[in-house]
Parts: C-alpha cells; sequence; structure tokens
C-alpha cells in the first residue's frame, strides 16, 4: 500500500467524525487478548473474541449497512470504558447498545443479562425465571451462547445451577478470568 | 441471469483501491494535493456508496469521482467531442451515474473509457491506468463507444 498510514488514518477518522459510516470497529487490547469492536450510530454492537477483521467484514456488512470501515473514533468510548474495567477502575458501563437483530426473547434476556452486578453470578434458570420463562433455562443459554456484546452484557456472570462454569464463547478460561477480576471467584 | 458482484464492505473497496486512486491523484495534482483529493474522493464514495446497485466495476467508479475532483479542483477540463453533450454536474451525485446517463447500455469499459476520455480528458495513458488496460485498449474502448452510440442515436432518428 503506498498510502501512508497517516493519509489512511485521516480518511478513517474523517469518515467517522463526518458520521458517514453504516457500522465502524477497530481492534482493542485487553488483557484476555486482542478483541475486535464494532459501533453503529446507536451505539456498541459487537464484540468478537476473535480479532481478525477479515473474519467479520461481510457479517458486519449484513447486519448493519456496506459502509463497514475499521476507524479508531468510532470506538473510543468503549475502549477507554473496557480499558478502565481491565484495570479494576470500573464496575459498569455506560454504553448505549445496538441491538438490532435480536429477536424479541434474546432481547428480553440480554436487558436482564445487563443487570447482573458486577462481581456476582447467576444462574441460567434464575435468568429464565427473570424473563418470566422459568423453565427455559437452556434457550437462555443458546442466547448467552450468541451474546453479541459479551464482556459488556455480562454472560460471563451467568453459570450452571451446580456453580459449574458450562461455557464460554471466548473460552472457559477466559470465563475464569473474568470472574476473578470482579472477585467472582477466589 | 447474469450473476451480480454484491458491494464489498467499504472497508474492503477501500483498501483494494486506494493505492491506485492515490497514484493517479498524484499524477494529475502532485503530491500534496493529491492528499487532500484522495481523502475527499474517498469520503464522497462513502456518501454514495449504499446508493450503488451492485459491485461490478468499482474501480472504475471510484476514479471518476477522482477524475471529477481533479477537475474540481481547478484543472478544467477541455471538452474535446463536440458532438457529444455537456455532462451535467450535480455535486454528490455517483459520477457513475453520470455515464449511465450519458451512454445507457455501453458495455462497462467503453463507458468508462469514454467518460474519461471526453468528460474529464484523460489521456489514455491516464485511462490506461484507471482501467488496467494498455493506452491502446484504452482508445480502443473509447472509439467505439463513440461508434456505438452514433449507431444507436441514429436508429433512434429512424425509428
Amino acid at each position: 500500500m503506498t498510502v501512508s498510514p497517516d493519509l489512511d488514518r485521516r480518511f478513517r477518522d474523517a469518515a467517522a467524525s463526518e458520521g458517514l459510516l453504516d457500522v465502524g470497529f477497530d481492534v482493542v487490547d485487553s488483557p484476555i487478548g486482542a478483541l475486535l469492536v464494532a459501533a453503529t450510530d446507536r451505539g456498541l454492537a459487537r464484540i468478537f473474541f476473535d480479532p481478525e477483521p477479515e473474519h467479520h467484514l461481510e457479517r458486519l456488512a449484513r447486519s448493519f449497512g456496506p459502509r463497514v470501515l475499521r476507524s479508531a473514533p468510532s470506538v473510543d468510548s468503549v475502549r477507554r470504558q473496557l480499558d478502565e474495567y481491565f484495570e479494576g477502575r470500573r464496575d459498569a458501563f455506560e454504553l448505549d447498545v445496538d441491538l438490532r437483530g435480536a429477536a424479541p426473547f434474546a432481547r428480553q434476556v440480554l436487558d436482564e443479562l445487563a443487570r447482573v452486578p458486577y462481581g456476582q453470578t447467576t444462574t441460567y434458570g434464575t435468568l429464565a425465571g427473570r424473563v418470566g420463562a422459568p423453565r427455559a433455562a437452556r434457550a437462555v443459554g443458546t442466547v448467552m451462547n450468541r451474546n453479541p456484546i459479551p464482556i459488556v452484557l455480562p454472560c460471563h456472570r451467568v453459570v450452571g445451577a451446580n456453580g459449574s462454569l458450562t461455557g464460554y464463547g471466548g473460552g472457559l478460561d477466559v470465563k475464569e478470568k473474568l470472574l476473578r477480576l470482579e472477585g467472582a471467584l477466589l | 441471469m447474469e450473476a451480480v458482484a454484491a458491494i464489498p464492505p467499504f472497508e474492503r473497496f477501500y483498501v483494494e483501491h486506494g493505492d491506485v486512486v492515490l497514484g493517479f491523484l498524484r499524477k494529475r495534482l502532485g503530491r500534496q494535493a493529491a492528499e487532500d483529493a484522495f481523502q475527499e474522493t474517498f469520503l464522497r464514495a462513502l456518501r454514495a456508496y449504499d446508493r450503488l446497485e451492485h459491485g461490478e466495476h468499482l474501480r472504475a467508479w471510484v476514479l471518476t469521482i477522482a477524475a471529477r475532483l481533479v477537475i474540481d479542483t481547478g484543472r478544467r477540463a477541455r471538452p474535446v467531442a463536440h458532438e457529444l453533450p455537456e455532462l451535467p454536474v450535480e455535486d454528490g451525485r455517483p459520477a457513475y451515474a453520470q455515464i449511465e446517463h450519458l451512454a445507457g447500455d455501453l458495455p462497462p469499459t467503453e463507458r468508462a473509457a469514454l467518460v474519461l476520455r471526453y468528460a474529464y480528458d484523460l489521456s489514455y495513458a491516464d485511462i490506461a491506468d484507471a482501467l488496467g488496460s494498455s493506452p491502446e485498449a484504452a482508445r480502443q474502448a473509447a472509439s467505439s463507444g463513440v461508434r456505438r452510440l452514433r449507431n444507436e442515436r441514429t436508429h433512434d432518428r429512424l425509428a
């Protein structure tokens, strides 16, 4: 590429600041590995544990529109809050989220999930009960499994009825790390 | 039915054509002015991007936007073919739309070559750069486009 890094950055910054993007994304470093973070004008839309943009461009375009571009300013506030969270200086995120495309049930579950406090755990069954479907623990598990915004929507705080960690999109070791960071595991 | 190329995510479009656009602008404007024009070219492309109907010939499309900017930057084009109508100039409209308007059903390469030559006054060497062909092929594409246009008009008058 003969386009200099500086020129490249200037274009990407301008595209974001003029509000021309359907979705902007960037890679954010964290103690649990690099994350790909994507945001729209409505708010934070995706966090992927796989930070390779090539793996996500088409899917982002299908979900939000073709104007997909990597641009640091698009995710500045998310990056800052994630940094603070991982440094133990933040126990709640103050971010709008864009959950368009989520089915009504999934949205209900994710809304409830967002209320599970820092440093505490709950179970799939409890969460199911809170959305008025006490026998839908398995369906809640599926929603957790497809959580578009892990960490910020804290599916790592949801464990099995017997206290086992069960599963996690980023790997069980990451789930354990996050719960330790929050002091929920000793 | 022919398969139509899907519109790629903008990131991929930008990475794929960025170098060619910058090279083209440097030749026309020099290094410094080319950088400003580069940013503006892709911002214009971005503004029009969600109105594209398919992902065909995106390089020719973005180069016509760049060529428009070269003119806007102050290098006035001198229309060469007086028999062809002036192109309408409307800001914010994809440059490709001007080609469609003028040349209707011409094959894409002829259409692009013709517009770059007559509307933007590019040399055949520059058009060859833009379309990834040789100057001779660019000249042939433009002239066969003109021939085809003339024939179509004659038919229209007779019909």
